[in-house]
């Protein structure tokens, strides 16, 4: 059924991709599809009220080529807790977990939401600090293999600007990354808007 | 078993992966990115680590489809449809089993339509199905779902599409590098060749490897079928240490 590939040498062929499609919810988002949760469900809280650190909301949408919202996204993130740690143990009673998972509902109009604190600074391999940021991966129909992608927080102008990862992205596109804080919100709001295309289409990675 | 050691993975192969953009598949026009990823040639932390599911606790009946939607008593109607299982193992590109990792399915019922507010096929829901299931794979990388076989459904795409049989498959892995969201098939569906989803792959040998195999030796006689559906993740590659200089 597997068979190496020719490229490298020993190893099999990756299990490749396929959409999502239009119901990912009933599996990974059941109240967005209208089912009663099981037990634990991984949900938008990245962090609990009780957890160390700043308090933050992200509030996001991903727009298409059309300039339409895309209503049955699915987003996942990733991210360091308020030192700058991944904690990878992953546990529901934890209050960081490090890993969300969110996707609007039928009123949204294609607006997520995680609740979680800011992350710290990661090292970089070279050795210097990243800028707090979270990794994010978009699922939907329509995309058929997931996209990769970092939101930064333009209050952290400083840690931006010396960041070797952000740095290292063409200049003309380090803007996409950028969450804007939400200055009405009582409690601190960041907007991020990613764009599957056109001028200001968001980066993504492959790596 | 923690699997997060921040291994490094054999790169991508994104001409094996599905296209993005494939016309025959109509949403993935406006959907699929316009300019080439950025390829990171120092991945970090942030894409070396995820999240562990090993001792994320889950029901008793997670990877039971059969029964986990039943309202609650040994009394209530199973579900309706071919009673099969799906099993196999997660390994990496080196054959290496992946243990500790969340495999989630999701799925339509026997007549193709699924429990989500948004599916309007006039196919009818069954009472007893719910169509979602989770499990831990174990220590040599096995998963085992028990569930009904889906049916085929119609989607808006051409005026008659058709999706063959499927159930969504999602893997974890040990990284964010390594997450994976795919689509199983059965065995001997003629809908698989005609259908622009399965087509956005180029190679056929890919299309091959989300084709479960009926597994008549792991069936249960007068019970239910099994078929056999293998995951391979990225290979690990070597360690990297964070602080390394
Ligand atoms: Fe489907």
């Amino acid at each position: 059924m597997t068979r190496p590939t020719h490229d490298e040498g020993l190893s099999y062929p990756e299990t490749p991709s396929q959409t999502a499609g239009p119901f990912v919810h009933i599996g990974l988002a059941l109240d967005v599809a209208g089912l009663p949760p099981r037990a634990s469900e991984i949900g938008p809280e990245i962090a609990a009220a009780d957890a160390t650190g700043e308090a933050i909301e992200i509030h996001g949408r991903v727009i298409d080529g059309n300039g339409d919202p895309v209503e049955d996204i699915f987003v996942e993130a990733w991210q360091a807790d308020a030192h700058g740690v991944y904690q990878t143990d992953y546990r529901a009673e934890h209050a960081f977990r490090g890993f969300g998972r969110s996707a609007p509902s039928a009123t949204d109009d294609g607006w997520w939401t995680f609740y979680t604190v800011k992350p710290g600074r990661v090292a970089h391999p070279g050795g210097q600090p990243m800028a707090p940021h979270i990794n994010l991966m978009l699922f939907a129909r329509g995309i058929n293999i997931h996209l990769h992608t970092r939101l930064y927080f333009d209050d952290e102008h400083q840690a931006n600007a010396g960041c070797p990862f952000f740095n290292a992205l063409p200049p003309s596109r380090r803007d996409t990354l950028i969450a804007r804080r939400d200055t009405q919100a009582d409690t601190p709001r960041y907007r991020f808007e990613i764009h599957l295309q056109g001028p200001q289409e968001t980066v993504f990675f492959d790596f | 078993m923690a699997q997060n050691k921040h291994n490094r993975f054999v790169m991508r192969d994104r001409q094996w992966h599905p296209r993005p953009y494939a016309p025959a598949y109509k949403t993935s026009v406006a959907r699929a990115p316009q300019q080439p990823l950025v390829s990171l040639q120092t991945p970090t932390a942030s894409e070396l680590t995820g999240p562990d599911f090993d001792r994320f606790a889950l029901g008793r009946f997670d990877n039971d489809l059969l029964l986990n939607f039943r309202s609650g008593t040994a009394q209530d109607g199973l579900p309706i449809g071919e009673r099969i299982i799906v099993h196999g193992r997660v390994v990496d590109q080196y054959n290496k089993p992946v243990a500790g990792t969340l495999v989630e399915i999701w799925q339509a019922n026997a007549g193709g339509k699924y429990r989500h507010i948004k599916d309007g096929y006039l196919a009818p829901l069954d009472p007893n199905f719910g169509g979602v299931g989770r499990t831990i794979t174990d220590d040599d990388g096995w998963y085992r779902f028990r569930t009904v076989k889906p049916g085929p459904y119609p989607w808006p795409n051409d005026v008659n599409s058709w999706r063959p049989a499927h159930i969504h498959v999602s893997v974890m892995g040990p990284s964010i590098s390594t997450r994976l969201i795919t689509q199983l098939y059965f065995e001997g569906d003629p809908l698989i060749p005609l259908c622009p989803i399965v087509n956005t792959l180029d190679d056929p040998e890919a299309v091959a490897t989300l084709v479960a195999r009926l597994d008549k030796a792991a069936a249960r006689p007068m019970d239910c079928l099994a078929y056999r559906f293998d995951i391979v993740t990225r290979g690990a590659l070597q360690t990297y240490f964070e602080n390394a200089s």
